[in-house]
This record gives structure tokens, sequence and C-alpha cells, in this order.
């Protein structure tokens, strides 16, 4: 699972940047390095995403960070054909999705290097690493095998 | 205790959409609309002890109900914002009658609208949006296109999981729209087809154009006030006989089945304080921002089972002539969505019927009405039932 880039070319990014807290920044740590990494409760094991200082289960604050496959399907997604924020304007039309990883969390993401009419419900998909920035590294989905 | 009947809507004020502003002010709008509603309901300002603001969308002030109530010349014993994005209106009702029914006050000014400018409403000055959210973290950075693809994805997976087709979600549109010919205020009144729609161009799959709401300007209040003040108003008192409500997360990632809305909580309330069966249904009045919203609405309402609402819309006649008079006054999709007065105008709407006072779409011998308010990505969720005699 090599880190892509697909905005290599780009001078400046201009589409929204997630601003890591204290408690996310593994999250996006572990992206950087190549890994989905979320928060799983170590008194009941549920998967807490997206991060925060407490288990929405039982709400316990004892969260190890644990690393998962990268491996999922698409839950449900849209192919957006209108930018309402004019810096996704070259990436029309695009997908938005849900993926559901095979761990259980559910992810808002894109599912890239396919065309957009391939895209299905239910599709499964493998974890793609966009470096979109030298700080921030985005979890994007290609369709597996 | 239930708030059946503790209070009833007596009067209702509304705004014709329009596509601009055309120099109003949302606050001017606010004024309008809010005299009209009092005169309506047969009081004078003085009588207005309660003031509930639906906050406009674009417009970011604080203390709204303060700013009206000093405009109207009131001085309310009970004020609040009811921020529940298109369920605030119909939120607004039972909140009114439990403000009533606990004795703080006797008529409850609610009141929703804004002046908005489809060409700025997309843009950064149109809208600001919350930094801090994790909705700016964690979806933002996909581009989302605003709430439309929200809908977009709970359509697609309807669709892949119930075998809901494009044809079925078009005929929402369509009845929608033949109701919108009947009402001279309506923004859209000119018939439209299944094919029209699905000829129209797609903007989140697997939404067209003409299944998604257009913002505007306009306005709309309505006076929920005590038993004793009811006879003042010269129309029929219209009743709050059930209400629930119900609320989840505006993330979808988050939401756990996406295609099952909050509403299977909140109108089984509705349905078990008002004590009627949805054969008791004259005409149901539901948010409907996208076509999905009221299949989704349908299904979980209980009008038909979960993931029939395809089939369900094509065998039923949508229409004021038909056999589930829905959305009369043409819904969003037709009307108009002037920011939250959009969906209040699914609670006047209702009132209208109720006192029959629809004129060409008046729904024959409509005694009670389902209503509910969506806010959000299906987020947010107000179910009333209403009715008169």
């Amino acid at each position: 699972m090599g880190v892509w880039s697909e905005s290599a070319v780009s001078v400046e990014y201009r589409k929204p940047l997630p601003a890591p807290s204290e408690v996310s920044r593994p999250y996006w740590d572990g992206l950087k390095a190549g890994q989905v990494r979320v928060q799983r409760c170590t008194a009941c094991q549920a998967y807490v995403f997206y991060p925060r200082p407490f288990c929405t289960a039982c709400l316990s604050e004892a969260l190890e960070w644990v690393t998962l496959c990268g491996r999922g399907r698409v839950y449900t997604f849209t192919v957006v054909r209108r930018a309402m924020n004019l810096a996704f304007a070259d990436d029309l039309p695009y997908v938005y999705a849900i993926v559901e990883l095979e761990e259980g969390p559910r992810v808002m993401t894109n599912v890239v290097r396919c065309p957009v009419e391939a895209v299905r419900v239910d599709m499964p998909v493998k974890a793609v690493y966009d470096s979109v920035t030298s700080g921030i590294t985005l979890l994007k989905f290609e369709p597996a095998g | 205790m239930t708030l059946k009947r503790a209070a009833a809507i007596t009067g209702i004020g509304e705004m014709r959409p329009r596509k601009s502003a055309e120099g109003l002010s949302t606050l001017g709008i606010w004024a309008d609309v809010s005299r009209q509603a009092i005169l309506d309901a047969g009081l004078e300002a003085k009588d207005v002890d309660g003031v509930l603001i639906g906050p406009p969308i674009t417009e970011m002030v604080a203390m709204w109900p303060t700013h009206l109530s000093e405009y109207l010349g009131i001085r309310p014993r009970y004020a609040n914002v009811v921020d529940l994005g298109g369920a605030s209106a119909a939120g607004m009702v039972w909140r009114a009658a439990a403000a009533i029914e606990a004795g703080l006050c006797r008529a409850v000014l609610c009141v929703t609208g804004e002046a908005s400018d489809v060409e700025t409403f997309y843009t950064p000055r149109g809208r600001r949006p919350a930094q801090q959210l994790p909705g700016r973290e964690f979806d933002a950075p996909f581009g989302p296109m605003g709430v439309n693809s929200g809908y977009g994805l709970i359509a697609m997976r309807h669709m892949a999981q119930y075998g809901t087709t494009g044809a079925q979600l078009a005929k929402v549109a369509v009845d929608q729209r033949t109701n919108a010919g009947a009402n001279p205020d309506a923004l859209f009144r000119d018939p439209l087809t299944v094919e029209d729609v699905l000829a129209s161009p797609l903007i989140v799959d697997p939404l067209h154009l003409y299944e998604i709401v257009r913002p505007c300007t306009g306005g709309a209040a309505f006076l929920v006030v005590a038993p004793e003040l009811a006879k003042a108003s010269g129309h029929a008192p219209v009743w709050l006989l059930g209400a629930g409500e119900s609320v989840r997360g505006t993330m979808l990632s988050q939401a756990g089945d996406i295609t099952t809305s909050p509403i299977a909580v909140s109108a089984p309330l509705a349905f078990e304080h008002a004590g009627v069966s949805h054969a008791d249904i004259d005409l149901v009045s539901v948010y409907d921002c996208y076509t999905i919203t009221v299949l989704v609405t349908l299904e979980d309402a209980g009008f038909c089972a979960k993931g029939l609402g395809g089939p369900f819309v094509e065998e039923h006649d949508l229409t004021y002539r038909g056999d589930l008079p829905l959305n009369t006054h043409g819904g969003q999709l037709s009307f108009g969505q002037p920011g939250l007065a959009g969906g209040m105008s699914h609670v006047t709407e209702a009132v209208r019927q109720l006192q029959g006072r629809a004129g060409e779409r008046q729904v024959a011998g409509c005694e009670v009405a389902f209503v509910n308010g969506n806010g959000g990505i299906m987020s947010e969720q107000a179910s009333l039932v209403l009715g008169v005699g």
C-alpha cells in the first residue's frame, strides 16, 4: 500500500483540510504512515470512530489505538456532479462515499482510481493513502482486486 | 399525560416565496408574517406572551427572539430559539403547547423565514461553515455538496437495499408539482412528468435537479393558543392531537442504518398520543427537501412497510384529488424553501386544509393531518397529528 498523491502537481492545496486535535492526532499520524489506526475500548472492545476522548458504547476512557486492515466495502455513495466548493470543481464528477471497514467502523471518503460509473454499493475496496499536503494524508479507497 | 388538545393553532401568516430577497430583510419578513398570524388568530399583539423563532440559515445573529419581540412591541414570558433545522416548525407546535399547558403563557407566536438570495446562498458570504464540528475534520475534506450529497447517499443505499427506482422517486416530485399548479403562491407551477424529472441533470447521483429543493426568500408564522383564546379566531381551531420528536447526528458515517430515519421513533409517538391510525389521516404534509425524504418518511411513519415506499408512491395518487393527498401546497420542491419557513409550510398548509380554506386544492372532508418536520440529513424529526372538531 503505497502513498499516493493526486495533488502532487498542484502548487497550493485549496480544499478543506482537517485540523487534527489532540484527540484525533494519532489517526492522522497513522494515515501519514500508511496505516488506518482507530480507537478501540479496552473495557468493552467497541471500536470508536471518529476519535473521541471516551468510548461511545460504555463511556470508558480506557481507549487504545489499533491498526485496521484497510479493506472494506462501499456502504453507499453518490456521484457529485456540481461543485458547491469551487476547490473541487476540477475533480467533477467524483465519488463521495461511506466505506464500511472490515472491522466495522464507517468512514466518509472518496472512491478513486476507477470510473464513477463503475462504483457500486457493497463493492469491495482497499485503502489509498492520499498525501495531499506535507502534513495531511487523507484516507481514500480504490476497488479491491 | 399528553398534550392532546392542550392548545390549538388558530392563525397563520405566510409570505409568497421569491427567488431573491427583493430588498426585504429577515426581521421585516418576520414582522409581516407575525402580524398576519396574530390578526388571523383574532388577537392583538399584546395578547402574544410567547415567542419561538426558527433561526435563519444564512444570517447568524444572537438573541433573535428579543429582536423580534422589540420590533413587534411585545413582552413575552416565554421566548426561545428552536434550532432543529427543517424540523423546527413542527417542533415549535408541541413546545408551544407544553408551555401553555404548564401555565407559562397563553399565546405563542412561532416564526420562521429569511431574506435569502440563491446567488449568494452557496458562497462563503452566504453561509458561514462551522469550523469546529467533527464534520469539518472527517467529512469536508472529501467534498460533500452541502446536504445534497447526504441525501444522495441515502437514496443510493435505498435503491440498492430495496430496489427503489428513479421513476418511483420522480413520481413524488410530479404529484407535488400537480398540487403546486393549484397554488398561486408556489414558485414552480409548470406541469412536470416523470420523464422530465429523469431527464433533468443529475446533481448528486441518483438525485436529479427536479428532485432537489430550491432555497428562496419568504417567511411564515402561526399562533398556538390556549383553549380559551381559540374562539377569538374566525376559523376552526386546529388542535394538537399528538406529537413525537427524535434526533440523531448529521454525520451519516455515524448514523447506523441510514435508510431508516428517526421518524420511526417520532411518528409512532404522535399517532399513539393522538389515538388515531393511518386510516384516519386525510392529509399528509411532510418535509420534502428531496424526493427520497418523502419516500423514507412514508415508510418510517408507517404508511407502508419499510422498503416499500417506491411501489407505494407508484400505487397512490398523491395529489389533492388523490387517495392520499400529500403536500398539497406543492411541497418545498415546488412551493420553494424560504429557510426554515419551508418546513413551516407543511404546518401552515395542514392548518389551511383542516380549516377548509385551501381554495382550488381543498381536500374534501379534511379533519386529521399528519405533519412531519425534518432537519439536517434526516437527523432531526418532529412528527405531529393535527385535527379539527
